[in-house]
């Protein structure tokens, strides 16, 4: 019984939330929305431990939609997505606690977009539907359009349009490409349908389509991670969004671009991902990436953006390790991912808990507060270090396993790599520097208060998380194996492309 | 239920809606003469319109109920679905601008009933151009939608404005039709016939696909249906006159006028020139130069109804998209687009003629701004228009715009399919502007929107578009499938077996 709706409960519980909502007072918005979604949270935890790691897909569900042409509602989980959907649901009572504050006005209509923007998260990570995976892609850009464009810092307007408009550019060309493929099997075994498994079966070999319809997908999904030149919205949207919003954005959104590399882009044309160009290229804007967005936060005055190019850069570093395609480099890739949702959603929890104490972004706002907010000043170091990725915590984990991997088949590039990790600390260690040590110089940063409780409710679940993957990440990593092989099953036996 | 056109009976019961229409046209424009003083006299005469559009679609039901349909080749009138679905769309169309009316109509103070006749008459003129089998009959519903609907645009005779668009849609108007007449003229000449399947047939069996007279004619005719439809380069007028014309009149231009040239244009195409590529060539030029110009100069306009002018001009490129398939799914597309774009753009136009007053072209985007914490549910209406129209997930909007998608791709035209989606993104840069300035902006003052103002009616005709709009983006399947068995009617006359040239 679980099993089979757990799924389709989780998409719908944060819609049937989102509705209440509306009739709920505006003063108990937040209390109602929170209480939602540790329900959503308590309903997913259980699929922690009935994952059966070799057993593929799991927990599906599946019933026509439109049959006409083929389209059902199908999802189910792997040892892919089934972090990525954790991950979300971990973050979002996260987020609700953490704009406890910060949102003050029209609250009713924040949570409830945060409640929708949930149903479409989740629903990318567990469609099995070309077509459901499109409309949830496209559904869950709605909520964060409002969310940044209504909730926002001054320059919200321009950063909301620009995020949508980038995001829609891709995903459109992404929906022609699907169509392609749809045709395509169709063509084959003239069956209709846009069915994951079916399609990933039956498309057959596309010949010089292929280029066009993995360009389409590189693009959707390279302008969401976002790789180096398509990453100029990135910047804008952290900085405009509100705090749930930059940790929703950091933690879950961005990772929808590689977790469509690993579920679309890679399996349904090996041969173009395995061609030495394709792979020079993704991993030379993979490597730029790193070492780009390292530089370019280095330089941040405001410390919101330091931490959205450093994304930038980690997110090259998941991309690199995708593109590795050996077994250690894709679970590293898979645990950067669910890593860079914990430290960076903290970073973004913590700047935003700065901001709301001193209204300032900028970096030389502060100085010398580690002796006015002591506690504070401990999880910003220790989130700091583990974004570094400092060996005990998550961060080390994961880079370990991309460099390890990305050494046996791109050994230059890893090794470039490495000065990322480099980059990292000094960015970060610099920023550390100047936020919280140095001499407090300056009279408004005396009388900050230090944490409060709900602010631990929102750090503490985050600095478990980075405490035990960084000291103990073999129960994750034995749930991602077969899901890793897997893939790396479907691309490498298609390097002689000619032979399918 | 198969019904032999060369017998009288049959003859009626196959003209049974246009009958029905023509009756209570003529009884409405008795009524009219009668009662045409008062604003109640202008109620009833909108109430008995509602009847007969009502009347009639029950008289097409009934057809599409028996699965009316007729064997070989059939003259003058088409007895298929397509044409049922198609009037439905008109009906509807007319039906919604009926409901929006009622208020318009009085608080502008347009105490002119004739205003539903003429409504009535450019119906039954759709009718007549989505039926008609024969060149000569699309012609004349041509002729009696669009002088109706040149009457509609300057109904307003103390406007300038209204008397500048209507002047302007007559002369270009008339201007189209001769082109149109000329192009019927020289298909006549190179098949002697004007019926569509007969011509058809004619060119197949003469070869004379590559003939000049028939080259000609036909781009005289796409000529003609291109002003009609607002194609670039034949969208000139449309702007200024949509701009112009009073805001439901607008809506029923924008909407039930482009499905009309549409339903004509896709049976002339399919039916008589499946046999000559050249069209094909054309209409996806006409197709990328609409949706591109469209789109572009689209996103330049400040006033929201000139937006929507222009926005109504790029739909237009995403139909020739679907008519340049070619192909049953094509048409079917064809169809279940006007429908969704219909109830989207009908709706629009009537949140717009409620902000504004006196012609509504001086409401800019921007003068929305704070709606939606004044008015949530109007500005909640218009948002769903506004993504509907962008043709976004859970909207019938971005249905329309799969089909049409698949439709381009399944025709091999994948390249169209991808410019589609480019210039759909362009329109994201004006109608997102619109959600921006209902939620993101403050109102400039305390009563921006206090004369905001919608009659019972007009509310409830909006709320079942709304719903329609999200029901349809939601489940299609119905409407799919309707669409689908329709659009399959349309079938070249090459598939037709012995052709019998000569009438």
């Amino acid at each position: 019984m679980y099993d089979r709706a757990v799924l389709t409960v989780l998409l719908v519980w944060p819609l049937v939330a989102a509705a209440a909502l509306w009739l709920a007072p505006e003063r108990r918005a937040k209390h109602l929305a929170f209480v939602a979604a540790l329900i959503e949270f308590a309903l997913s935890v259980p699929l922690w431990w009935r994952f059966v790691p070799a057993a593929g897909m799991q927990f599906e569900a599946s019933r026509p939609w439109v049959p006409a042409w083929g389209i059902g509602y199908h999802v189910g989980v792997d040892g892919i997505s089934l972090f990525m959907v954790l991950l979300t649901t971990f973050l979002v009572p996260l987020s609700v606690l953490g704009s406890w504050r910060y949102i003050t006005t029209r609250e009713r209509g924040f949570y409830a977009n945060l409640l929708v923007l949930t149903t479409g998260m989740i629903g990318v990570f567990v469609a099995l539907d070309l077509f459901l995976f499109y409309v949830m892609w496209e559904v869950m850009l709605i909520p964060m359009y409002f969310i940044i464009g209504i909730w926002g810092g001054e320059r919200r307007l321009y950063a909301a349009i620009k995020f949508f408009i980038y995001t829609m550019t891709g995903s459109l060309l992404m929906l022609v490409a699907i169509l392609g493929l749809y045709f395509a099997a169709a063509a084959r075994t003239s069956i209709h349908s846009f069915d994951y498994a079916f399609l990933l079966a039956n498309v057959g070999p596309l010949g010089k389509a292929a280029w066009w319809f993995f360009g389409a997908f590189f693009l959707a999904f390279a302008i969401k991670v976002p790789m180096f030149p398509f990453h100029t919205w990135l910047p804008d949207a952290h900085v405009e969004a509100p705090t749930a919003g930059s940790v929703i954005l950091a933690g879950v959104l961005l990772k929808m671009g590689t977790y469509g590399f690993l579920r679309f882009a890679l399996p349904f044309f090996p041969a173009v991902a395995l061609h030495p160009g394709v792979q020079a290229v993704i991993v030379t804007l993979s490597l730029i990436g790193i070492i780009y967005g390292g530089l370019v936060a280095m330089v941040q005055p405001d410390v919101k953006k330091l931490v959205a190019y450093s994304s930038v850069s980690h997110l090259g570093f998941v991309m690199l390790g995708i593109w590795s395609l050996t077994l250690q480099s894709v679970q590293g890739a898979l645990l950067v991912m669910i890593n860079h949702g914990l430290s960076t959603g903290a970073l973004f929890f913590l700047v935003g808990m700065l901001y709301e104490r001193r209204h300032s972004r900028l970096i030389e706002a502060y100085g010398g507060i580690a002796r006015v907010v002591p506690l504070l000043a401990t999880v910003l170091t220790i989130v700091s270090l583990s974004s570094i990725g400092l060996p005990g915590t998550n961060g080390f984990v994961g880079e370990f396993l991309i460099l390890i991997g990305a050494f046996q088949t791109h050994p230059v590039a890893a090794t470039l790599a490495t000065t990322g990790v480099i980059i990292a600390a000094m960015y970060l260690l610099w920023a550390l520097q100047r936020v919280i040590y140095n001499p407090l110089d300056k009279t408004e940063n005396e009388k900050l208060p230090d944490l409060s409780l709900r602010e631990l409710a929102v750090l503490v679940p985050i600095l478990a998380g980075i405490f035990w993957i960084g000291l103990y990440p073999k129960p994750i990593l034995d749930r991602m194996e077969p899901a890793a092989q897997h893939l790396i099953d479907i691309v490498k036996p298609a390097q002689p492309a000619a032979l399918r | 239920m198969s019904l032999d056109l060369s017998t009288s009976r049959d003859l009626l019961l196959a003209l049974l809606p246009e009958l029905v229409l023509t009756a209570w046209a003529l009884v409405l424009l008795l009524v009219v003469a009668w009662r045409h003083k008062t604003a109640g006299d202008l109620r009833i005469v909108g109430w008995l319109t509602l009847a007969a559009l009502g009347s009639t679609a029950v008289a097409v039901w009934w057809l599409w109920w028996n699965a009316a349909h007729s064997p070989g080749i059939t003259p003058m009138v088409a007895v298929d679905d397509f044409r049922y679905v198609a009037d439905w769309l008109f009906l509807g169309a007319a039906a919604l601008t009926v409901f929006f009316s009622f208020d318009y109509l009085e608080r502008e103070q347009l105490r002119a009933p004739e205003y539903y006749v003429l409504l009535v008459f450019a119906t039954l003129g759709m009718m007549f151009m989505a039926g008609g089998e024969d060149l000569i009959v699309i012609f004349l519903g041509l002729e009696l939608m669009s002088v109706s609907v040149y009457v509609l645009a300057g109904i307003d005779r103390r406007s300038a404005r209204a008397a500048e668009a209507a002047l302007k849609y007559f002369l270009l108007g008339a201007f189209a039709s001769a082109f149109l007449l000329y192009g019927v003229a020289l298909a006549y000449g190179a098949t002697g016939t004007t019926n569509l399947t007969l011509i058809g047939a004619q060119v197949a069996s003469l070869a004379i696909q590559g003939s000049p007279l028939i080259l000609i004619g036909l781009g005289l005719l796409l000529v003609g249906f291109g002003f009609k439809v607002a194609a670039v380069p034949f969208h000139m007028w449309a702007p200024d006159v949509y701009d112009g014309a009073p805001t439901p009149v607008t809506g029923f231009m924008a909407t039930a006028v482009k499905a009309a040239a549409f339903a004509a244009l896709a049976r002339v195409l399919i039916e008589a020139f499946s046999a000559t590529a050249a069209w094909q060539g054309i209409i996806v030029g006409l197709a990328v130069l609409t949706m591109i110009i469209g789109n572009l100069v689209a996103l330049a306009q400040r006033s929201l109804k000139r937006m929507l002018a222009y926005s109504s001009i790029a739909h237009a490129g995403y139909l020739l998209v679907a008519v340049a398939s070619g192909s049953a799914q094509g048409s079917a597309a064809v169809l279940f687009y006007l429908a969704a774009y219909g109830l989207t753009t009908v709706a629009a136009f009537a949140l717009l003629a409620a902000k504004g007053r006196g012609g509504e072209s001086d409401v800019q985007i921007d003068d929305l701004a704070g709606l939606s914490t004044s008015r949530p549910w109007l500005a909640f209406a218009l948002a769903v228009c506004m993504l509907s129209l962008l043709g976004f997930p859970g909207t019938a909007g971005f249905i329309g715009k799969w089909y049409i998608l698949v439709a381009a791709v399944g025709a091999g035209k994948g390249w169209l399919a991808a410019l589609l989606v480019l210039a759909s993104v362009v329109s994201a840069g004006y109608y997102l502007p619109v959600i921006m300035a209902m939620y993101m902006r403050p109102a400039p003052f305390a009563q921006a929107h206090a004369g905001v103002r919608f009659g019972r009616l007009g509310a409830a005709a909006l709320a079942v578009c709304v719903a329609a709009v999200l029901y349809f983006g939601i489940r299609p399947n119905r409407l799919l499938d309707l669409s689908q068995t329709s659009g399959a009617m349309l079938r070249p006359a090459a598939a037709l077996t012995a052709p019998t040239p000569g009438n």
